[in-house]
Formats: C-alpha cells, structure tokens, sequence
C-alpha cells in the first residue's frame, strides 16, 4: 500500500515538473503572429534582430544546455570571474562547513553548561533573545572592519547564524532531560563526566540534532547572501556575478544547484537525528 | 561480639527520627512527617502500605539517598545514608531504563558502574546472567521501546540485582502493571528475595502483595504530619504460594486488619493513639487466625467486605 503510494506520489511529481516545464517553454516562445514585439531601432541598439524576436527569459531547454555545459566542467578556472560551477559550491560548502563547525564547538558545550545550571540559563537569556534575532547580515560591517578580510568574515557570519539555534536547543535538551534518568546515574553513583557522556548528551541528542538542522538550513540560506555582499567567490557570488553578465541561463542554473546542495545537506542532518532518536 | 553483630543485623537499616518537610504555599512549613523511627533487619523483606500523601515515597527516596531528610538520619549497616549508593539499589515505579539502550545496555551500564575496571566480556557475562534470571532470555539486544510493560520491569529487576545491593528499594514496582503480569512479577521477586536472603524494602497500594511478599508490613497514617501506626509481622509461613495462600489460617486475619488499618485507623489513629504509643518503638503487631482481631476502636463497624482498590478510590 506503502509502495504503491509512493509510486503514485513520485508519478505525480513527474507529471507536474513536465507540465511545469511546458508551461514554462510556452511563456518564453514568442508567438509569430503579434509581429516584432521589440522597437526595430531598440532592438538594432541591443544587438538583436527583430526577425524572430526572443524573449530575453531563457526557456526550461536552454537552462538545461546551460546545466549540461557546466556539469560537464565543474571544476575549471579561468581567473578571478570565471569559475567552474563545482569550484564555486565547494568554496561555499566550504565556508558553511568551517562557519558551521566552529559554531557546533562552541554552541554545544556552552549550550550544554548553561542546560545544566538553572543559574547560567537564566542570566544569558536575555543576551540570547537580543543576539538571535539579528539579521546574521547585520554582523557583516562589523565582521569587515574588525576582521579585515572578506573570506573570514563571510565564514563569521556562517558562524553567528549557526550558533544561536545550537545553543538553544541544546540547552533545552539537557535542561530537559527526565529526572528519572538522572537519579538512575545517582544511585548507580556515576561520575559527572560519565552521567554527562552515557545519560544526558544521548537523552538530548535528539534535541541538539534538531538544532543543528535548523542551523545549517539557516547556514545555506546566509552564505549566499553573504557572497554576494562580500564577492570572489561562491556560489553565492556566482549567481551574482552571472546577473551583472546578464545570463539568466546561468542565474537559472545557479539558484537550482543552491537548492539541490541545501536538500542534501538537510538530508544528512535529518539522517544523522534519526540515528540518535529514541523511541519511548 | 556475637551480640554486637546480633544488634547489627537486627537494625541493619535504622531510620532514627527523621523528618520531611515542604514550605508551605502561604508561608510555614508543612510537616508530611516528623520524629518517624523505624528498624529492619537484614534479609527481611518490608512493605509500607498507607494512602498517596503520607510520605512512603519520600521515605524511600531518603534511604535511596535521593533526597535528604530534614531532620534526623538513617543508618545503613552501621553507616550514615549521606546520598545515593550502589549499596543501595532502586527499582523504580516507571521502570526508569535508559530507552536508547538494548536490554543488555541497561543492565551492563549498571554492573559497569559497580566494577568500573571490569572488562567488557565480565560485563556482558554478568549482565546476561541477571537477564536470564529474571526470565528474559533471548531478548539482550532489543530496546525497552520493544517490550511489554512486564518485561521492562523485569529489566529494571535485573538492572538492580546485577550490582549486588545490600538493600533491594522498591517504590510501586508492579503498580502500573495488569493483573497478570503483576502476580507472576510478584513470584519472580519472591523467589529470587528468598533464595538470596535479600533485605528488601517496598511500598505499595496493593494488600494482598503486601502479603504475599512482606515478612513485616509497616503502617503508615495519613499525611500530613503521618506516623508509623504500627509495623505488623506476616504470621503466614515462610513458604506460602500464591495459590494456596488464602486457604492459610491467619490469612483473613492479616488481610482484615491491614484494611481495617486503611479504610478506618489509618485516619483516627492520630486522634485515638494507644496508651503506651511510642513513636521510637512503633508496637509490634501479629493478627492471629483463631481470635478475631479487632485492634482498636472496637465500637466503629467497619465494613469489610469493601475491596481495597475501590476503597482507594474512594478516597482520592
């Protein structure tokens, strides 16, 4: 029954990418019988004939030439502004991975502390209300002029948007760790460390990964952002770049690879929680 | 010598005077009880029976060491209780197994914890064999989540034996059990307390567990402010079965005046003390088949064929 919703489902899915592909195709062909859409001598100044006029939106065929090309290069470079997509992702990924690990490193044990002292939760409450609402973009002057190197401070502001759901959800988890669980390690007379290892960390992880999930989407969300203020390179600075070239195709290109790359990372966390969720 | 032992095993746990007490919501303190004295000897197998508020629970977690008492001591094997121990093992209401971790985990974590330089092979011989003692052979590997409310006990059963405690503590082990898998858990702990010579302290709801298991059967009046009424000595033999058990002679005897005790003493007895009640030595008490016992306030009938559960619930 399962399956057969599944085979259903994935039909569907099917069905609605070509209807969204046709649909798309007919938005962007020029229909022959309204004439030249453009002004003859516009279109003599932008270096286009009016016989056959094309819309300047790229159709579905012509993104996925542009897909093929650059999946068939990835990793070429030739300078500063012309990138292979591959190189460009993975100095993204790259940036997230640092940004995001550093975060982990901090986050977990401070979230860790503060979760066991009702002392430490209550006095770093209000910093974390005022600090995590920031728009993790507003860091980024700061960050410049503090740090003084662009690829630095793009990893930074990975790290400050990761940092606050971590800690939050870490503190809660082990806050919120079942008191029955807690005394079982009393009577067995486990040392802190060890009560802190085999019963709070695997009682909260399911918490923990819940925040390092929500981090990394923010994570991905940001670094595009990011690159796009601060340049050189990235995926971000891609899509960027390619929009002041005026290829769409490539903006196109760029945005879908983003989304694919967000999925897989949420895909890995989502597997990672799995593993060390519990059932009751 | 001889008879310093004697005292020893004869107060092997020794509760001397303590105390419980709460703030109270609008000021004060509320005493659930004070000045409670209270003597078991080793490898006797205690229950408390009194209703919900009079304190068991917190009596129970003062000798687990979980929580301290506000006034007084208890004294363990000649050793002040100063907090939790692995002398003292605890079988909780709610199974309280680590539910990430198999059957064998569970176990193994504790014996681990008493023999922290044992290596993983003792451990896992050792937590095997508690398992196989308590019925759950077979089933080492799968997680609490995968078995029935019984077995899980059975678990939490296997997880205190396995580190060898002086003293067996037990708050309600069967209470959210069914019927059935309460009466075989009850054998299963009978056996395993009598041929190991286990001192086992338990509260319970239950009457007839109460009988079943206990050698004394401490009687708790109702909070706030409770006291020990009186501890009462199971006159049934020492080899009674489950079976046969209401066909024993004092049987009805044990049985009446235990809820006599809760549907009636339980709240007067405050206001109708015995003469000669003393708090430090609450009165030793053995119903008699022969003689109907009627302990005390003679003049109030009581109806006794009234089950104890609905009683309970009447009440609350």
């Amino acid at each position: 029954m399962t399956k057969s919703l599944g085979l259903r489902a994935g039909i569907l899915s099917v069905v609605l990418f070509v209807v969204l592909c046709a649909v798309w195709q007919i938005a962007v062909t020029p229909s022959a019988s309204t004439g030249p859409a453009l002004d003859p001598e516009y279109a003599k100044l932008m270096g286009i004939s009016t016989a056959g006029a094309q819309s300047a939106m790229p159709g579905p065929l012509d993104v996925a030439g542009k897909l093929w090309d650059n999946l068939k290069r990835p990793f070429y470079d030739n300078g500063p502004n012309d990138k292979g997509l591959g190189l460009q992702l993975l100095y993204s990924i790259g940036r997230v991975a640092i940004g995001y690990a550093l975060a982990v490193l901090v986050a977990v044990p401070i979230g860790f502390l503060i979760g066991m002292s009702p002392l430490a939760y209550r006095a770093l409450d209000p910093f974390i209300q005022v600090l995590k609402p920031i728009s993790p973009l507003a860091w980024m002057p700061l960050a410049l002029y503090t740090i003084k190197d662009s690829s630095l401070s793009a990893i930074f502001v990975i790290f400050i948007c990761s940092v606050w759901p971590m800690l939050i959800n870490t503190a809660f988890g082990v806050g919120a760790v079942r008191k029955e669980w807690l005394n079982v390690a009393r009577t067995l007379e486990v040392g802190p460390w060890r009560r802190a290892f085999t019963v709070i960390l695997p009682a909260a992880a399911p918490t923990i990964l819940t925040g390092m999930r929500i981090s990394i989407g923010i994570a991905w969300l940001v670094i595009v952002a990011a690159e796009m203020l601060v340049g050189g390179t990235g995926i971000g600075y891609f899509v960027w770049n390619e929009w002041n070239n005026l290829s769409i195709s490539n903006v196109i290109v760029g945005i879908l690879l983003i989304g694919v790359v967000g999925m897989v990372l949420d895909l890995i966390l989502a597997r990672l929680q799995r593993r060390v969720t519990f059932p009751e | 010598m001889d008879t310093a032992t004697n005292r020893m095993n004869e107060r092997f746990i020794s509760i001397e005077g303590i105390a419980r007490r709460y703030p109270a919501p609008g000021g004060g303190t509320t005493t659930i009880f004070e000045d409670l004295w209270l003597a078991v000897a080793r490898g006797e197998f205690v229950c408390v029976i009194g209703h919900s508020g009079c304190g068991k629970t917190s009596v129970l977690n003062i000798l687990a060491g979980l929580e301290a008492p506000s006034e007084g001591v208890v004294v363990v094997d000649g050793q002040a209780i100063e907090g939790p121990s692995l002398d003292r093992a605890v079988i909780f209401q709610g199974h309280a197994l680590l539910p990430w971790r198999s059957v064998i985990g569970n176990v193994g974590y504790a014996v681990s914890s008493r023999w922290r330089k044992a290596s993983r092979a003792e451990i896992e011989e050792r937590a095997k064999r508690f398992i196989d003692l308590v019925g759950l052979k077979g089933n080492e590997l799968k997680k609490p989540a995968e078995l029935s409310g019984g077995m899980r006990q059975r678990v939490g059963i296997a997880r205190a034996l396995s580190i060898e405690p002086k003293i067996m503590l037990m708050d309600e082990p069967f209470s959210a059990l069914d019927a059935l898998t309460r009466g075989t858990l009850q054998d299963e702990v009978r056996r395993i307390c009598t041929s190991t010579g286990q001192t086992v302290f338990m509260i319970t709801h239950d009457v007839d567990e109460a009988i079943y298991l206990a050698d004394k059967i401490v009687l708790m009046t109702n909070g706030p402010q409770a006291m020990i009424a009186e501890v009462v000595e199971n006159p049934l033999p020492k080899d009674r079965a489950r079976d046969t058990i209401h066909r024993e002679g004092d049987y009805y005897a044990v049985r009446n005046h235990l809820v006599d005790f809760l549907v009636a003493r339980s709240k007067t007895f405050r206001d109708e003390m015995p003469a000669g009640y003393d708090q430090r030595k609450p009165p030793l008490v053995r119903p008699a088949g022969s003689l109907p016992v009627e302990p005390a306030a003679p003049e109030r009938p009581v109806a006794k064929t009234i089950p104890f559960p609905s009683v309970a619930g009447g009440r609350d």
